[in-house]
């Protein structure tokens, strides 16, 4: 297993979000995630992201085989499409930016400012920024907000290449992305039910 | 006692239990010890021969000025728990004393220029003492104001923890700083009193009462605002749930 | 990191500063030489926290603070490159521009050394320290203030020795020990700071 978690639980501003989340993500896999707005999608996110602590539970996974993609891109908008890329290809230690900019067509834009760049094309820069890492366990927050049919294809291939290559994903969206071997994750069912937090705002009471 | 027990203080249910039977006995004495060293200070002391009576108000300056600092010292403390431990009490402790420290600079700082006034021929020098009292007070607004920014209250603890440790590695390097730079103003010596030097026992005693008044007062208050604390965050909890429920 | 932009807000504050003592303290030059070095001191030091908002504020609302914490880069790395990144666009620069300025004030001649020097080692403290202010209050509405309001306090000490190497140089006197004082703030809070910085950063990500 790449990525495996038991038993979790997290709040969202002192406020339990989820509980009793069990799942284990292998290479090969591709992972959906399902829910309501405001279950806990993101927050689960940046957990597994290593951004915020559980309040229980285990998460393990090899450190540094990870990559997060936010809501937001990331993107410098007075630097160039290939700035961007380079730019987080360095921070990873990577240097290969070509297979990045290859699979989501982004060779016509390479040299204009991100500034310049429709949502669309922002967001295809943000989700090329995935293949510089060399990470891989991809984890996706909402990756195909603003994207074209078109874009969410080019999307779903890279997505199938990297299991492909042994990579795995964990995908928060709503659309279909036309991914047949993706396994679904309803979070309806782990909703957290228990009041306190923790035992200490549970000691205020 | 050890420190086991010690602990157990730290969970706030058992803190406002203890406190509900402490607090009165503290106060009560505050009041007392206050009233006492003040008074005697202030009516039952002779005027000194150099100063006059202005050399009375010594019984606020004094106290309130070394509360200050301790103060301080105590909300440094109750942040190293606080990031050590996680005793959410230690931390709303700290949040407790700050602004009974701000007051007790302000305090400090202007019966410092209403005996300074008299005494010297000004409300304000650059006097290291005074300098180092005015930075001081600029450390406790800006913490006062970053609990007052932050809503999440864990993270407030975490951030203000912080700037107390970072803020008083600083506050001692200013005092430092500031006697340095007075020295290169050449001023200072002249202007500078000490006070409790050579001191008459007369005047020495009540003074010492006011000062355990001072730390009563503080204890009182600290303890109290506290419980004010608990209260509050507790109330936060229960809002927290009953929006949870109805979700 | 490079992509923070307002290269010249600091530099322009700077001169804003500078050109307006004499408005406002008269124009006699003995006057002027003698506060030179402390406004050139105060200037410097307001020029730069101006410009601290803008260290994270960016890469914030961008998303990229977030990713870069997620990245293999360590949190305390971050914050040293931010803050020096915060050097080379504002404190540099404004070590460069303050003999121009101090021109406008007529800093002594022996003065110019000693400015030049003292805002050489003590603005990269200024950016450090700025830096964990800047951690601090990462992410809040209305943090400028805030901002100020906590790094203010914590300028004093390297305002003070560096002001004094200053003064001190432009009236022949011996520099020696603010020097050295100087020094060592700069070198401790390049050495220690950038944990807190680091800490409360993660702290705010939370």
């Amino acid at each position: 297993m790449m990525l495996s978690v038991s038993d979790l639980m997290i709040s969202r501003g002192g406020i339990p979000v989820l509980e009793g989340l069990s799942f284990a993500l292998g290479a090969g896999d591709v992972l959906v995630l399902r829910g309501p707005n405001g279950c806990g999608k993101t927050t689960l996110l940046r957990t597994l992201a290593g951004l915020q602590l559980p309040v229980s539970g285990r998460i393990d996974v090899a450190s540094e085989s990870l990559v997060y993609a936010a809501h937001a891109d990331g993107i410098k908008t007075t630097l160039t499409v290939t700035e961007n890329l380079r730019f987080w290809a360095q921070v990873f230690g990577q240097e290969n930016i070509m297979p990045a900019i290859e699979a989501f067509h982004l060779a016509p834009l390479a040299d204009r400012p991100a500034g310049a760049l429709s949502a669309g094309q922002k967001r295809r820069l943000g989700l090329a920024r995935l293949l510089v890492t060399g990470r891989a366990i991809w984890v996706l927050d909402e990756p195909t907000v603003s994207l074209d049919a078109e874009a969410v294809a080019m999307f779903a291939t890279a997505v199938r290449t990297h299991v492909a290559d042994g990579g795995a994903a964990l995908i928060a969206t709503h659309i279909d992305l036309g991914l047949r071997e993706a396994r679904l994750l309803d979070l309806e069912p782990y909703r957290a039910r228990a009041l306190a937090t923790d035992d200490f705002d549970g000691s205020f009471l | 006692m050890n420190l086991n027990t010690l602990w157990e203080y730290a969970n706030p249910k058992k803190f406002i239990q203890t406190t509900d039977r402490v607090l009165p006995w503290v106060a009560g004495l505050a009041a007392l010890t206050l009233g006492a060293g003040l008074v005697w200070g202030f009516f039952f002391t002779p005027d000194d021969y150099r100063q006059g009576s202005t050399v009375k108000i010594i019984y606020l300056h004094v106290p309130s000025a070394l509360m200050a600092i301790n103060a301080w010292l105590m909300m440094l403390i109750t942040s190293l728990v606080w990031i050590v431990r996680r005793h959410h009490v230690s931390a709303l402790a700290a949040r407790a004393a700050a602004p009974v420290g701000l007051v007790m600079t302000l305090i400090a700082l202007l019966t410092g220029a209403i005996w300074g006034q008299p005494m010297w021929g000004t409300w304000w020098a650059w006097d290291p003492r005074l300098t180092s009292f005015l930075i001081l007070f600029l450390f406790y607004l800006g913490y006062i104001a970053l609990w007052a920014a932050i809503e999440n209250d864990d993270t407030a603890a975490d951030l203000t923890s912080i700037l107390c440790l970072v803020g008083s590695v600083f506050a001692l390097l200013s005092r430092y700083a500031v006697n340095f730079w007075n020295q290169g103003l050449h001023q200072g010596a002249s202007l500078s009193v000490a006070p409790g030097e050579r001191m008459a026992m007369t005047f020495k005693l009540p003074l010492y009462v006011s000062m355990a008044g001072f730390v009563l007062l503080f204890v009182a208050l600290v303890l109290m605002r506290t419980r004010t604390e608990i209260r509050a965050r507790r109330l936060r909890v229960l809002i927290a749930r009953q929006r949870m429920e109805h979700a | 990191m490079r992509a923070g932009g307002g290269f010249g807000l600091g530099l322009s504050f700077f001169l804003i500063v500078v050109v307006l003592v004499p408005f406002s303290v008269g124009p006699q030059n003995a006057l002027l030489a003698e506060i030179a070095p402390g406004v050139l001191w105060l200037g410097a030091l307001l020029a730069c926290l101006l410009s601290l908002d803008r260290i994270f504020a960016l890469d914030w609302e961008d998303g990229s603070l977030d990713l870069l914490a997620t990245s293999p880069l360590p949190m305390e790395a971050i914050v040293s490159v931010k803050a020096l990144a915060h050097w080379l666009t504002t404190g540099l620069p404004l070590v460069l521009a303050a003999p121009v300025l101090g021109l406008l004030l007529s800093l002594p001649q022996e003065g110019y050394r000693w400015v030049i020097i003292s805002l050489f080692l003590g603005t990269p403290a200024l950016s450090v320290i700025g830096t964990f202010g800047a951690a601090l209050t990462v992410g809040l509405k209305r943090g400028g203030l805030l901002l100020s309001l906590l790094v203010l306090p914590l300028y004093v000490p390297t305002l003070i020795f560096g002001a004094e190497v200053a003064r001190r140089g432009a009236e022949g006197l011996a520099v020696t020990t603010p020097l050295l004082l100087l020094a060592g703030i700069t070198c401790g809070t390049i050495a220690l700071l950038p944990f807190a910085s680091a800490a409360v950063l993660r702290v705010n990500l939370r």
